[in-house]
C-alpha cells in the first residue's frame, strides 16, 4: 500500500531527501565553501528529475487516497518548474559569490521550495494543496530576505511574509467553507458535491480560495507586494520569483478550478476573467512610470499573469493548453531577461535604473540585440515567440465566447508594448552615457543568447511544445 | 441543566472572555496570561467532547511550551507595546466598521447555509470507529497512516522554518574565543608547567 504510494511520489521524495542529505553534508564539512558544489549538484538533480518525470511517467495515478495526483498536467508543470529553477540556480552563482550572499543554504532552500511547488501542481486535496503552498512560500520568504544586512531586502522578506500569511489565511478560510459544505477536502469529493448546481456555501468558499491563489500568482488586485518584493530581493532571487513559483501557482490555480470546481465553470470563469482584465491593464499602465528595471519586470509579470489567466478564464481544455504554452514561453523569456539584468553593473555595483542602458548597443551590440529580441517577445510583437503565446490565449478566449476579454487583452498589450520598446529605444537611440561594466559570466551570456535564440527559432514549431501541453490540458479537463 | 451543560457554559464563557482580554489588555504579559487561561479552558472543552488526548496536548504543548515561550519572548523583546497600540488606535473605528460589515455578510450566508446532502456522512467516514479504538489510537491511525503524506510535508515545512531562522540570524564571528576540545585534550603537562625550586629567603 504505502510502497505503491511512495513510488508515485518518488521524485518529490528524492528531492526532499537529497536536500536533507546535502544540508547535513555541507554543515559538517566546509559550510559556505561547499556552496558552489551544492548549487551545481542541486541544479543537476533538478534536470535529472525533469528528465525522469518528462520521459518516464505515463497515464494518471493517484496516491495517498487521492491527495496526490500524477497526471500529464502535473508532469508538464513539474518539468517546467524544475528546468526553470535549475536555470535560475546556475545563473545566480556568479552574482551571489561576488556580493557575498552565497550561502550553501540558498540552493537547498530553493530545492525545498521546488518540492513544495511539485506538491502544489500535484495536489488532489485541499490539505495537500495548502501544505505544498506553505512549503513553497516559506522557503521563498527566507530567500527574499537573504541579504539580511540590507534594509530593502529584509523589508521585502517581511512584506512578503506578512501579506503571504494574510493570503494563506484567506485561502484557508475558503478551504474551511468548502469543507464545511462538501464534507470532504478531496477534489473529487468537492466535484461530486457541486453536481447539480453549486451551492451558496461552496461559491463563497470558492471566492476566498481564488482570492488566495490570485495573491500567489500576483494577479491584480492582489498584486501589491510584487513590485516591492521584486525590487528589494537580491536580483537572482527576483529572477527565481518571476519564473518557477509563477508556473507552480498557475498550475495550482488550474488544478483547483478544473479538478475541484470543473462542474461550475461559469461560476469561476467570470471571477478569473475579472482578475485577468485588471491584471493586464494594471501591469501595462503602472509600469509606464517605472524607471527601475526590477520594478518594471514586476509589473510586466503582473500583466503576463493576466494573459495566462485569460487562458484559464476560457474554461476549456484549449484554454488550459494556451495557459501552459504561455507560461512556458514566459519563463524562457524571463530567464533570458534576468540574465541580462544580472549583468547590468557599474564598477561592480548592480545598476537597476533603465537610464543606465542608454546607448548600450554601441558598447555591446550582441547583448543589445539579444535584449531587443527578448523585449519584442515580451511585448508580443509578431515575429517572436512571445506573440504566439498571446495568440494562443486570445484564440482560446474567443473560442470560449469571451471576445470582449480578448479585445481588452489586445488593447492592454499595445499599451504595455510602450515600456518594453522604451528599453530598446534607449539601447539603440539613447544619449551617450558612460558604459556599464562589460563583464558577463559565461553562464549568463549563454542563457541570454539561448533564450533570445529560442524566441526567434521557436516560431517554426514552438519546439513541439503544443502536443504535450494539449495532452496535459486534456488530462486536467475532462 | 446537567453537570455537562453547566461545565460547557463555564468553559465556553471563560474562553471567550479570556480571548477578549488577550486583545484588550494593555500589558502584553497580561495578554499572555489571559491566553494561557483561554488554552486551559479550551482543554476543558475538549475533555467534554471526549477528546482527552487533544485536551492533554493543549495543556502540555500550548500551555506548557508555547505560551511560556511567548511569555519569555514578550518579556525579553524591547518593544514599546504602548506606542504600537497608540498607532493602531487610530485605525480602530475603520477596522470596527469593516469587521461589523464582514460579520453581517457572514451572518447572511449563515442564514441560507445548506450543506451538501451527504456532507456529514463524508465527514464521519474518515474517523475510525470510536467504539473499537480509543481516540489516541484513532488519531495515530489518521496522522501516521492515512495522512502520512501531509504529516511528512509538515515536517518539511518545519525544516524550512528551522533553516530559515538559522540563515537569517546566525552570524559567525571570528573575533571571539571558542572552546577547542581537541587542543585541550592534547595539552602536554610537561610543556605547560615548570617546577622551580625556590630557595627560602632568596626569592626568584
Amino acid at each position: 500500500m504505502i510502497q505503491a504510494d511512495l513510488n508515485v511520489v518518488l521524485p518529490e521524495v528524492i528531492l526532499a531527501v537529497y536536500a536533507m542529505i546535502a544540508l547535513l553534508a555541507a554543515v559538517y564539512t566546509t559550510k559556505d565553501k561547499a556552496a558552489p558544489i551544492v548549487l551545481w549538484v542541486t541544479a543537476g538533480v533538478f534536470v535529472l528529475l525533469a528528465g525522469v518525470i518528462g520521459f518516464g511517467g505515463s497515464g494518471e495515478t493517484t496516491a495517498f487516497g487521492g491527495a496526490f495526483v500524477d497526471d500529464a498536467f502535473s508532469r508538464f508543470a513539474k518539468v517546467a518548474i524544475l528546468l526553470s529553477a535549475a536555470a535560475i540556480l546556475i545563473l545566480s552563482q556568479d552574482f551571489m559569490t561576488r556580493h557575498g550572499l552565497f550561502r550553501f543554504e540558498y540552493p537547498l532552500l530553493v530545492a525545498l521550495s521546488v518540492v513544495g511547488m511539485m506538491m502544489m501542481v500535484s495536489a488532489g486535496d485541499l490539505m495537500a494543496l495548502y501544505m505544498g503552498l506553505e512549503l513553497q512560500s516559506l522557503s521563498l520568504y527566507v530567500v527574499a530576505a537573504l541579504r539580511r544586512d540590507s534594509v530593502k531586502s529584509t523589508e521585502a522578506g517581511l512584506k512578503y511574509f506578512v501579506l503571504g500569511a494574510l493570503s494563506s489565511g484567506m485561502l484557508l478560510y475558503g478551504c474551511s467553507l468548502v469543507y464545511g459544505y462538501a464534507g470532504t477536502t478531496l477534489f473529487s469529493g468537492i466535484t461530486a458535491a457541486a453536481e447539480g448546481g453549486i451551492g451558496l456555501g461552496l461559491l463563497f468558499g470558492l471566492v476566498f480560495v481564488v482570492a488566495g491563489m490570485a495573491f500567489k500568482v500576483s494577479a491584480a488586485p492582489f498584486h501589491m507586494w510584487t513590485p516591492d518584493v521584486y525590487e528589494g530581493s537580491p536580483t537572482p532571487i527576483t529572477a527565481f520569483f518571476a519564473t518557477a513559483p509563477k508556473v507552480a501557482a498557475m498550475g495550482l490555480f488550474a488544478r483547483v478550478v478544473h479538478d475541484a470546481f470543473g462542474g461550475a465553470v461559469s461560476d469561476w470563469s467570470q471571477i478569473v476573467a475579472f482578475l485577468s482584465v485588471v491584471s493586464m491593464f494594471l501591469g501595462a499602465v503602472a509600469a509606464i512610470g517605472q524607471r527601475d528595471i526590477k520594478r518594471l519586470m514586476a509589473y510586466s509579470s503582473i500583466a503576463h499573469m493576466g494573459f495566462a489567466l485569460m487562458g484559464l478564464a476560457a474554461g476549456t481544455a484549449e484554454g488550459v493548453q494556451a495557459m501552459l504554452v504561455y507560461m512556458s514561453i514566459y519563463v524562457v523569456m524571463n530567464v533570458g531577461t534576468f540574465a541580462f539584468i544580472l549583468s547590468m553593473e557599474k564598477d561592480g555595483q548592480p545598476v537597476t535604473d533603465i537610464d543606465a542602458l542608454q546607448n548600450y548597443s554601441k558598447h555591446q551590440p550582441g547583448r543589445a540585440l539579444a535584449m531587443l529580441v527578448l523585449m519584442f517577445s515580451l511585448a508580443g510583437i509578431p515575429p517572436m515567440v512571445g506573440f504566439f503565446g498571446k495568440y494562443y490565449v486570445l484564440q482560446a478566449a474567443v473560442d470560449a465566447g469571451l471576445a470582449w476579454l480578448a479585445v481588452a487583452g489586445v488593447i492592454a498589450s499595445v499599451i504595455g508594448a510602450y515600456y518594453y520598446l522604451r528599453i530598446v529605444y534607449y539601447m539603440y537611440f539613447g544619449e551617450d552615457r558612460e558604459a556599464l561594466d562589460s563583464a558577463m559570466p559565461p553562464v549568463g551570456w549563454a542563457l541570454l543568447m539561448g533564450s533570445a535564440a529560442i524566441m526567434v527559432l521557436g516560431v517554426i514549431n514552438l519546439f513541439g511544445i503544443e502536443a504535450p501541453a494539449l495532452a496535459a490540458a486534456q488530462a486536467l479537463v475532462n | 441543566m446537567g453537570f455537562a451543560d453547566f461545565a460547557f457554559y463555564l468553559f465556553a464563557i471563560t474562553v471567550v472572555t479570556a480571548g477578549l482580554f488577550v486583545v484588550v489588555s494593555r500589558n502584553p504579559v497580561h495578554s499572555v496570561l489571559w491566553l494561557i487561561l483561554a488554552f486551559l479552558s479550551s482543554a476543558g472543552l475538549f475533555v467534554l467532547l471526549g477528546a482527552e488526548f487533544v485536551a492533554m496536548l493543549m495543556i502540555i504543548v500550548y500551555v506548557g511550551a508555547v505560551a511560556v515561550l511567548f511569555l519569555f519572548v514578550v518579556m525579553m523583546l524591547d518593544v514599546d507595546f504602548a506606542e504600537l497600540r497608540g498607532e493602531l488606535a487610530k485605525f480602530v473605528p475603520l477596522a470596527l466598521l469593516i469587521g461589523v460589515i464582514l460579520l453581517m455578510q457572514l451572518a447572511l450566508i449563515f442564514g441560507v447555509w445548506q450543506g451538501a446532502e451527504n456532507a456529514s456522512a463524508l465527514r464521519d467516514a474518515v474517523t475510525p470507529d470510536l467504539n473499537e479504538t480509543h481516540n489516541t489510537a484513532a488519531l495515530g491511525q489518521l496522522i501516521y497512516t492515512k495522512y502520512i503524506y501531509l504529516f511528512q510535508a509538515s515536517g518539511l515545512i518545519l525544516l524550512v522554518a528551522m533553516i530559515g531562522a538559522i540563515v537569517l540570524t546566525l552570524r559567525h564571528r571570528e573575533d571571539i574565543k571558542r572552546q577547542d576540545i581537541l587542543s585541550q585534550i592534547y595539552r602536554d603537562p610537561a610543556e605547560q608547567m615548570e617546577l622551580k625550586n625556590v630557595k627560602p629567603g632568596q626569592g626568584l
